[in-house]
């Protein structure tokens, strides 16, 4: 029973890492129906950022809560403009090309970053400095958690709330619901939708930028490649939560972190990735949209 | 001919266009060849999801070949490195190894630290006749791919029975865990070679459990192996993740040592692992700590040139790149008009007498000795594999001490 | 039908010469070079069957790939000492069934591979799009850890020793019969049926024609070719391991596909030729290769966003006969599609 406990706390504080990538995935997917491949990869540059940005402020060990929201604001600023730049230069030109282009050219997007990665910052793994103090838990007898854990899935938890009410509460979230549902209609009301996707690539690029510093706090080791399997773990989990639905990515990065974790712990961990996708398959053929996801009718 | 017609002169100009690029790039690859210069071909991850042990590598050959070329070369001769990338995968190593060999006409080939990548790139050494010393590929299958093929590294079940015998010898273990890193033949290799020592000695492997590199969440494996309590955890991984590992046992509370091979070896083990590994042990070579002055101005020259600390991949490199060159030398002075035949790229009139020494070369190579490489004394055994002594390292405060060695 | 068997007795005829012609004159880097492309030439036609014709998104044809490569070279390292155990030495009959075991194991590896086209088919039913998509990736990673976990064929540590049976001849000749496979099925009626299936589906089924049958067919095809393109590929590397059959292997398929054009059978053999050279002829910028790279291909996706030759098909006037009549008709309803 401990140990079931314990592997259940794991998958949670596993699925809310998924969930925080999941939730930028299904953002900008939800408004131009693009897979940001590049999402991983600004995930890892957002990490770098609050790296160097770390450094140069001499923070090597725990700061004032001040130094560390500044720092995870640095890296979410300075990523949001990388989003802004990605989308400027790379997806905007193919806006109206069929979407497999967009999709190429966001894979070479992702290339880029990471191969200039491996040239800026170099290819070796870098210690994350631990820039706020690490505590563990007992929460009964026997099962931990450690506090860095439960800041990401409280972020990931909050973040998916603010999403939620920015999306459905606000004007601009209303420009966004009228791109997403209709892009030539929105513009035709008025809405200006250039304006409206770029906001949305910003958000959505610092929202990996956070994840990548909460991220690196918890499992602090850091290298520029570090955002092709969690960016592809995490699409996968927007995708069974229902692509562009902001909560089924949370559910869908849960639900997957809980799934690996329990086939590891219960069945076989090298067949982790194999059985996490095979859920994955079956889930997709009962739900054919996703959990959350609505299925659009298809009119003749 | 093609059937671009004039109505889309922007397609057929842009077709062009892009064609026009590639040749021109393809003539780039053919120039740069100098007359008197031996060439050495050395292939590796510079990018891709290994790069960081490719780039060690490569650096630590740089630097080696620099100081030969320094001291005036191989009988005066300069040599050249010809680095190509493979990204990690085993079929751009093989067109990797393919060019080093046929169009730069290299006399031998340095690479690569995974054997996967290795195995795929030795058949071309061993047909083209060239000889090819492999700095850290374990894998026993890699020597086995001919007669060409060399390794200055120990072997898979050698290292995973000096890890098993320390396990129950040194550290009284009675049970083990193993985590292995199921996409690294590497640590696969050990891994398998310890579970066998340490099961025929009279252990019990409790708990077996796999991650992919990459990876950065061990948590739900290190529960399951932490609820069988093994004495140790045998972790045959690299240092990119032995760190984190590390780490999270410890914030499992796992108090028990981790055991590992030479992947450990690297500064980045304790950036990343810190006081979590605290009492654990690995696998060596003679190198770390060692008061001999070669190894120190090694240590100090790379730190120097490239502002970190070699690890264990950095320092095979070295061993290879050095362990080559003294076997051209050897050459040069048993047999100098084969040795000139290696010189500048061979005519149609020196490419059998440059097939010759070649075979002379890789005779001298397998004959090589007591070999004074810095990771040890290295001899090559009939299978070219290296022998030297193993030790056994623990972490104490960031800093390493030996604590026993296996000779071979 | 007398026309069509004398051109292909004359293609096998110039394949064999140049096959045995070629290697002698070009530097064997060079040669490997050109044996790639013909490798990707095949399974960047085959996945244009799915993706391109069909309008099915899959990125999973590494892991087809995968099985035809593991299948064929299980085959001939497992039963090849067995089968040609009668012929053994260096004879020409040795040579002869050598040869004929190889193609036997790699027409095997294919079919394998069908099956699990057929299998990744099915789901096609009832998903579209991205959907469909990551159920092809899921497959291939899937493929990829089932492998690691067989030691029988090599599991992480790789499958050594496949005996080397792949020559230019049958790269070339696989590519070849790909192309004019694909060709064919497209300018028949089965053609118009796939290109029905990716324009619009609900009025392909209002025309009577069974879409899901095609969109399985498709699968089934192009997974064939791809386990084929495996087991060359196997062969030629006498090495298999699974960090070649990521999924960065399929999306470099996909890349091939899209940058040639979507429903271009000539675009996709143009862009496997680009793609395999490029990496190579970016060899001298060093570490920057895999940069350039990068931006050279985003760079041509914006400048061409249809792909090099859209839905076009380059043709030699001297192969009137391969002319492709299918693809260009379908140039209408493609425009349509792109407003």
């Amino acid at each position: 029973m401990q140990e079931f406990l314990q592997q259940l706390v794991n998958g949670i504080t596993w699925g809310s890492i998924y969930a925080l990538i999941a939730l930028g995935y299904t953002m900008v997917y939800g408004i131009l129906r693009l897979i940001n491949f590049a999402h991983g990869d600004v995930y890892m540059v957002g990490a770098f950022v609050a790296y160097y940005a770390a450094r140069v402020m001499g923070a090597s060990g725990p700061v004032g809560p001040l130094a560390a929201v500044g720092i995870l604001l640095i890296a979410m600023a300075a990523c949001a403009g990388l989003g802004v730049v990605i989308e400027r230069g790379a997806y905007k030109p193919l806006r109206t090309s069929p979407r497999l282009t967009a999709l190429i050219t966001a894979i070479g997007v992702s290339l880029l970053l990471e191969n200039l990665g491996l040239i800026v910052f170099g290819a070796d793994p870098k210690f994350f400095p631990q820039i706020v103090a690490r505590k563990q838990m007992e929460l009964v007898s026997g099962v931990i958690v450690g506090s860095h854990q439960l800041v990401v899935l409280g972020v990931a938890v909050f973040l998916m709330v603010l999403l939620q009410v920015v999306v459905f509460r606000t004007k601009i979230g209303r420009a966004m619901r009228a791109v997403s549902f209709h892009r030539e209609a929105a513009s035709l009301m008025g809405v200006s939708t250039d304006n409206v996707i770029t906001f949305t690539f910003a958000v959505g690029s610092a929202l990996a930028a956070a994840a990548g510093v909460l991220v690196a706090l918890s499992n602090p080791k850091i290298d520029p490649l570090m955002g092709i399997m969690p960016g592809i773990k995490a699409f996968v989990a927007a995708v069974l939560g229902g692509i562009g639905n902001i909560p089924g990515a949370v559910v869908g990065g849960l639900i997957m972190g809980v799934a690996e974790v329990m086939v590891v712990g219960y069945v076989s961990s090298t067949f982790r990735d194999a059985i996490a996708f095979a859920l994955l398959i079956i889930i997709l053929l009962v739900k054919p949209t996703g959990l959350f996801g609505t299925g659009v009718s298809e009119k003749v | 001919m093609l059937a671009l017609s004039a109505r889309r002169p922007r397609l057929a100009a842009f077709v062009s266009a892009v064609l026009v690029l590639v040749v021109s790039a393809c003539l780039l690859v053919s120039c740069g060849k100098k007359a008197n210069e031996i060439r050495i071909g050395e292939f590796g991850s510079l990018t891709g999801t290994t790069a960081t042990f490719g780039i060690s590598t490569k650096n630590a050959i740089d630097l080696a070949i620099e100081e030969v070329n320094a001291a005036g070369g191989v009988n005066g001769v300069p040599l050249r490195v010809i680095v190509e990338d493979d990204q990690g995968k085993p079929e751009e190593a093989n067109t990797a190894v393919k060019k080093l060999v046929e169009q730069d006409r290299v006399v031998a080939v340095l690479g690569e630290v995974a054997s996967s990548r290795t195995l795929a790139g030795a058949p071309n050494c061993q047909n083209a006749g060239v000889p090819m010393v492999t700095p850290s590929s374990t894998n026993p299958k890699v020597t086995q791919v001919g007669d060409f093929i060399f390794r200055v590294c120990f072997i898979d079940p050698f290292q995973g029975m000096v890890a098993a015998k320390f396990s129950v010898d040194s550290l009284k273990a009675k049970t083990a865990g193993i985590l292995r890193d199921i996409k690294n033949d590497y640590s696969v290799g050990l891994a398998d070679y310890f579970d066998s020592t340490f099961t025929s000695m009279g252990g019990r492997v409790v708990a077996d459990e796999s991650y992919s590199e990459g990876d950065i969440e061990f948590k739900a494996q290190l529960t399951a192996i932490k609820a069988k309590s093994p004495d140790v955890i045998f972790v045959p991984g690299y240092y990119t993740e032995v760190g984190l590992i590390a780490r999270q046992a410890r914030e499992l509370g796992y108090d028990k040592p981790l055991v590992g091979g030479d992947g450990w070896v690297s500064d980045r083990l304790i950036d990343i692992g810190g006081e979590a590994l605290q009492g654990c042990y690995f696998v060596n070579h003679f190198w770390q700590g060692s008061e001999d002055p070669a190894v120190q101005k090694f240590i100090k020259a790379y730190k120097d040139k490239f502002g970190s600390s070699p690890d264990a991949l950095a320092a095979l490199g070295y061993d290879a790149a050095n362990f080559l060159v003294a076997a051209l030398k050897e050459l040069a002075t048993q047999d100098a008009g084969g040795f000139a035949t290696l010189v500048g790229t061979p005519t149609s009139a020196t490419e059998q007498p440059r097939k010759e020494a070649l075979k002379r070369l890789r005779d001298i190579l397998a004959a090589t000795r007591d070999f004074p490489g810095i990771t040890g004394s290295i001899s090559m055994d009939e299978y070219r594999n290296a022998v030297k002594p193993a030790f056994f390292l623990t972490i104490d405060k960031g800093d390493y001490k030996v604590v026993g060695a296996v000779l071979p | 039908m007398l026309k069509n068997a004398i051109l292909s007795v004359v293609a096998v005829a110039v394949l064999i010469g140049v096959g045995a012609v070629l290697p002698r004159m070009v530097n064997p880097y060079l040669f490997q070079i050109l044996i790639l492309c013909g490798i990707n030439i095949t399974l960047a036609v085959s996945l244009n069957l799915i993706n391109g014709f069909t309008g099915q998104f899959s990125i999973g044809h590494a892991g087809f790939m995968a099985i035809g490569g593991y299948t064929s070279a299980a085959l001939t390292y497992y039963l090849g000492p067995h089968v040609l155990a009668g012929v053994a030495g260096d004879g020409a009959a040795a040579t002869v069934a050598g040869q004929a075991f190889f193609i036997l194991s790699l027409l095997a590896g294919g079919a394998a591979s069908a099956v699990a086209g057929f299998l990744v088919g099915l789901p096609s039913l009832r998903l579209r799009g991205d959907y469909l998509a990551i159920v092809t990736l899921g497959f291939g990673e899937i493929i990829r850890v089932a492998i690691l976990n067989i030691d029988a064929i090599g599991g992480a540590r790789g499958f050594t020793d496949i005996p080397r049976y792949t020559t230019f001849f049958w790269v070339a000749f696989f590519a070849l019969v790909t192309v004019v496979f694909v060709r064919n099925i497209m300018s028949s009626s089965h053609g118009r049926a796939f290109l029905s299936v990716r324009e619009d589906e609900i009025a392909a089924e209002a025309l009577g024609i069974n879409t899901t049958n095609y969109k399985v067919m498709a699968f089934v095809i192009g997974a064939f070719f791809a386990g084929v393109a495996g087991g060359l590929f196997g062969h030629y590397l006498m090495y298999l391991h699974t960090n070649s059959f990521t999924f960065m292997k399929s999306f470099e398929v996909v890349i091939m596909v899209v940058l040639g054009g979507m429903g271009s059978i000539t675009g996709s053999v143009i862009a496997a030729v680009i793609l395999t050279i490029l990496p190579e002829a970016l060899r001298p910028v060093k570490e920057y290769r895999m940069v350039i790279y990068s931006a050279l291909l985003i760079f041509l996706m914006i400048a061409r966003p249809q792909g090099l030759l859209g839905m076009r098909e380059l043709s030699l006037s001297t192969f009137r006969g391969l002319k492709l009549g299918g693809a260009r008709k379908s140039q209408a309803g493609g425009a349509k599609r792109a407003l």
